[in-house]
């Protein structure tokens, strides 16, 4: 103060005009010493009944899946995680490599080439994804899948709305609950930007028609937009092996942690088509060498297309995205491996169709409601039992176990179903559990 | 004295180059063998035009590979932790590492988002008085978590200016968003993707909004206006009382970027000064960690009446019980799933928890006497310049051009900012905000105390000194990072563009191929 001449630091701020000067303290807790603040938020947190109090049935976009210790050890680093976006790439050659490397390895298991190195989490990435397909084609319609996560739905309408972009559903085939191929040819035509499909579904079975489904896109020159579990990827067909020019998901379940569902991880991958590189959402790495020509290096990639140099031009408005999220899902997908990554589909897949078996063995419970092959999530639905599910999952709450998400509301026609959702977490005798508990209350009822 | 910086250089290969095919870094747990006994082969299961052929081409390591890999990775890489890093309107201030453990307790990580509220009144209470904590800092009248991001948070707060026009039945008539031209670069491209049309205010000698070119540019047509108060130059827009009004009178809204916030905590209030929506980020102002770009969390807040179109759901409290409210018929709807970043919010609670009142008004005196003190240290060094008003106190950072030095010597802000890298500081942010020839654009935070501020102060002076006498020197910066300059006009051409493993290998073929 004595250096720059002033007496109080009121003198700092004698441009903030006197009306406006907050002449009091704000209203807020008096503040605590770190053993004060460690034991009341330990204490607050201690009220939440977490996935290791009980099994825990519940997906629809965020899974507990286990996180290995490596991941934690790594992202804990300081030198990581107290870093900035790599504006520098000199100083920050490790965060930029490690991002080089998770969007390769998204390529891998996606079978694209390009991938940014985030965006906030699938339904965000889907947004952009439909603004981007709309700015490569010049057209401005949608086509998706009725049997979508209603919240990702509403994400997109949020995001394309602004821009004139209209979204239509296509309806899925009663019985098996696969996209109808002919609702896909009637409403497809020269005004499609865009086809977007999920696989596996939101309600938890495996699109089989992708083939068909891609080819009847490309007819009509609009965008084939694949969404994705990459969890599924160790035994699932990769989107780029059925022509997928762009795909999205949730990477949450790569080495990062449910959070309460935030953050979340959105992967975004592309063809290398500079048609549609250009007009990519986010941040890219890039691999290049240092101006001497003898290191190789990285830095970040097509930044005109970025906000800070475009500003109203540019692709997106995206600046901070998920980057720590990223080195995690890096880290995991590392220490997995391809042969780790198939042992994971299948150990998940397994288990995920045992309680399908345990469950539809179950008078009363149809399970799943479409006859599909399901991977970790499915339909259960207790119509015949005559029971809401909402009771349902109260009662198994009484017994220690949380069923999984009601999607009554938002798919009338299938009654009173739930959502469940299995995972290399969950034990047999979770399951077991389960069925029994379920078995109880319906014969109970 | 300035300090001696020599940064770790692995020359660490790819991921992809390590390990071999009988490596791994982690098993899996097996399904129980009852499970494949009843379920049998997922081959089988799995319809075989969508089943995967061929594996992932992922990297086969070793635990302690992995680990190594990415240790070694971490210590070419600079963060907060390591040193001062004044890089302007990133407020890159130090984030307590207490907060870092209480985001890994299962109280947070092992919770769903979808989990009966009764199961999860712990999360909701943290986040319900996150919510009026953050109110009260900003004198708004509800604020909503939902946003991921600053850029997040100032998109949504534009479909709020929509919503409100159409709800109005002015939809279609105000179609532009003003931003001044000291705005950062999210204002622009946020208010686009909400569909409008961006009307860009020049500044005026002081460095604040041109009130008469703004008078002008505010029509039937305007939306609304995007503001940073104190704005990218550190410097305060006093005429805000003005500002307002003009807005408000042609019946436009007021939108606040808080990206820096952190100068005026509990001095003076966004809704005071009458601001409508307020955007807040946590990653800044509350000493969450950056990690590299992100997570961050940009919670928005907003006056009374624009309160019903905020996002879904608005978590609410019966005095006994939090729960979560989806039915808000005006609501915009949604931009992400679930509820927002809650991890980076939890730190933000312990954050507020642990400074209080006092503490939050503390940071601000800290940081601006901090930005202050760096003006008068930095002040007349010869080829830098403090444009606008000299004499006018600065907030949380100060903007110097660096336009004279190149002049004089070719060397230019660029060139400072690579030559910092060599002396163990991160660079300021350069080139921005763009009415600023030159511009190195310095936030030192409250974080950094007086000797690191000395010593950064004298680094600048040297480098000025090295740029006169031996400007040679600093073409060739950095040196004594991991590695020289970087190519970075490569990085983007068509030709050498590489954006994965798998294009580098296509392009490897290409080139023996050709060979």
């Amino acid at each position: 103060m004595k250096e720059i001449g002033i007496k109080t630091i009121d003198e700092l701020y004698v441009d903030v005009p006197e009306k406006y000067q907050l002449k009091r303290r704000l209203n807020l807790p008096e503040g605590r010493s770190e053993p004060e603040v460690k034991q009341y938020v330990e204490r607050l947190l201690a009220r939440n009944i977490t996935c290791k109090d009980m099994p825990i049935f519940l997906g629809a976009g965020c899974w507990p899946h286990y996180v290995p210790a490596v991941v934690n050890a790594i992202i804990r680093r300081g030198e990581l995680s107290t870093s900035y976006t790599p504006y520098q790439p000199e100083i920050s050659q490790g965060m930029l490599q490690i991002l080089f490397e998770y969007q390769s390895m998204i390529c891998e298991l996606t079978e694209m080439e390009v991938a940014n190195c985030s965006m906030y989490d699938w339904a965000s990435a889907l947004g952009e994804a439909a603004r981007m397909a709309v700015r490569v084609t010049h057209r401005n319609e949608v086509l998706i899948p009725k049997i979508i996560h209603p919240e990702r739905k509403t994400a997109l309408q949020t995001y394309v709305e602004p821009a004139g972009i209209i979204v239509r559903e296509i309806n899925y085939e009663r019985e098996t609950g696969q996209l109808s191929l002919q609702d896909l040819k009637e409403k497809i035509s020269e005004k499609t930007a865009a086809v977007y499909v999920e696989n596996p579904s939101y309600l938890g079975f495996i699109e089989t028609n992708v083939k068909e489904i891609e080819q009847e896109t490309h007819a009509k020159g609009a965008l084939f937009i694949v969404g994705v579990d990459p969890t599924s990827l160790g035994v699932l067909k990769p989107p780029g092996e059925y022509g997928a020019d762009i795909v999205v998901g949730e990477g949450q379940p790569l080495g990062n942690p449910m959070n309460y569902g935030g953050p979340l991880l959105g992967i975004f991958a592309c063809r290398n088509d500079l048609r549609l590189v250009r007009q990519m959402p986010g941040r890219i790495i890039g691999m290049t060498t240092t101006v001497n020509g003898n290191h190789k290096a990285f830095c970040m990639a097509l930044q005109t297309r970025e906000q800070h140099i475009r500003r109203e031009k540019a692709t997106s408005n995206i600046c901070s995205n998920e980057s720590l999220c990223a080195v995690a899902a890096a880290v995991y997908m590392a220490l997995l491996g391809p042969k780790g990554f198939r042992e994971l589909s299948k150990t998940i897949m397994l288990k995920a169709n045992y309680a399908i078996k345990m469950l539809s063995e179950i008078e009363g419970l149809r399970v799943p409601v479409f006859n599909s092959v399901h991977f970790k999530e499915f339909t259960v639905n207790f119509d015949a039992a005559g029971l809401a599910v909402n009771e349902v999952h109260r009662r198994l709450l009484k017994c220690g176990i949380h069923g999984g998400k009601n999607v009554s509301r938002d798919f009338p026609e299938l009654g009173e179903t739930a959502l469940y959702c299995v995972t290399e977490v969950h034990s047999k005798d979770d399951i077991d559990r389960l069925a029994a508990a379920l078995e109880q209350i319906v014969r109970g009822k | 004295m300035v300090q001696n910086f020599r940064q770790a250089f692995w020359n660490e290969p790819m991921v992809f180059e390590l390990g071999n095919n009988r490596r791994r870094g982690f098993i899996l747990p097996k399904a129980e063998e009852t499970i494949q006994r009843e379920i049998g082969e997922i081959d089988k299961l799995i319809p075989s035009n969508i089943r995967r052929t061929k594996p992932p081409k992922l990297p086969q390591l070793s635990e302690v590979e992995v680990v190594r890999h990415y240790t070694r990775l971490s210590q070419m890489n600079y963060g907060v932790d390591l040193g001062f890093y004044p890089l302007g309107s990133c407020t890159m201030k130090y984030n307590p590492k207490i907060n870092e453990v209480l985001a890994e307790l299962p109280g947070i990580t092992m919770i769903h988002p979808y989990q009966n509220e009764e199961t999860v009144q712990g999360i909701l209470e943290v986040l319900y008085w996150l919510e009026r904590w953050l109110a009260e800092i900003t004198g708004m009248y509800e604020v909503c978590l939902q946003p991921a991001a600053g850029a997040h948070a100032e998109f949504l707060g534009a479909l709020i200016m929509r919503a409100y026009h159409k709800l109005n039945g002015d939809e279609t008539k105000r179609s532009e968003l003003i931003v001044p031209d000291s705005a950062h670069g999210t204002n622009p491209a946020s208010g686009t993707m909400a569909g409008f049309k961006i009307v860009v205010v020049p500044s005026d000698n002081e460095g604040c909004v041109d009130l008469k070119a703004l008078k002008e540019a505010v029509s039937e047509h305007t939306a609304g206006l995007m503001l940073t108060n104190p704005n990218t130059l550190g410097i305060f827009e006093r005429n805000i009382e003005e500002i307002a009004k003009i807005i408000h009178s042609s019946g436009g809204l007021l939108y606040y970027d808080g990206a820096n916030l952190n100068a005026i905590l509990g001095k003076v209030r966004p809704g005071d000064m009458g601001f409508d929506i307020v955007h807040i980020n946590i990653h800044k102002t509350f000493g969450t960690p950056h990690g590299g770009g992100g997570p961050g969390a940009g919670p928005i807040g907003v006056s009374e009446q624009l309160a019903k179109f905020l996002p879904i759901p608005r978590i609410v409290f019966d005095g006994n019980r939090y729960r979560l409210d989806y039915n808000r018929p005006y609501s915009v709807g949604k931009i992400r799933s679930f509820y927002g970043n809650v991890a980076v919010l939890l730190k933000a609670y312990a954050y507020i928890l642990s400074l209080g009142a006092e503490g939050l008004e503390q940071i601000a005196e800290v940081s601006v006497l901090n930005a202050n003190y760096l003006v008068k240290k930095l002040r007349g060094i010869k080829g830098l310049t403090l444009p606008y008003d000299e004499a006018k106190p600065r907030k949380h950072e100060c903007v110097f051009s660096a336009e004279r030095l190149k002049k004089q010597t070719g060397i230019s802000a660029l060139h400072i900012a690579k030559r910092l890298l060599d002396y163990g500081f991160h660079a300021p942010t350069i080139y921005f905000p763009l009415i600023v020839k030159e511009a190195l654009m310095i936030e030192p935070t409250e974080s950094f105390e007086k000797e690191t501020l000395d010593k950064f102060a004298e680094t600048m002076r040297k480098i000025v000194k090295e740029a006169y006498e031996n400007p040679e020197k600093l073409l060739k910066a950095p040196e004594n990072t991991a590695v020289p300059r970087v190519d970075e006009v490569k990085a983007s051409h068509p030709r050498t563009m590489t954006l994965s493993w798998k294009m580098y290998q296509q392009k490897l073929k290409e080139m023996r191929n050709n060979y």
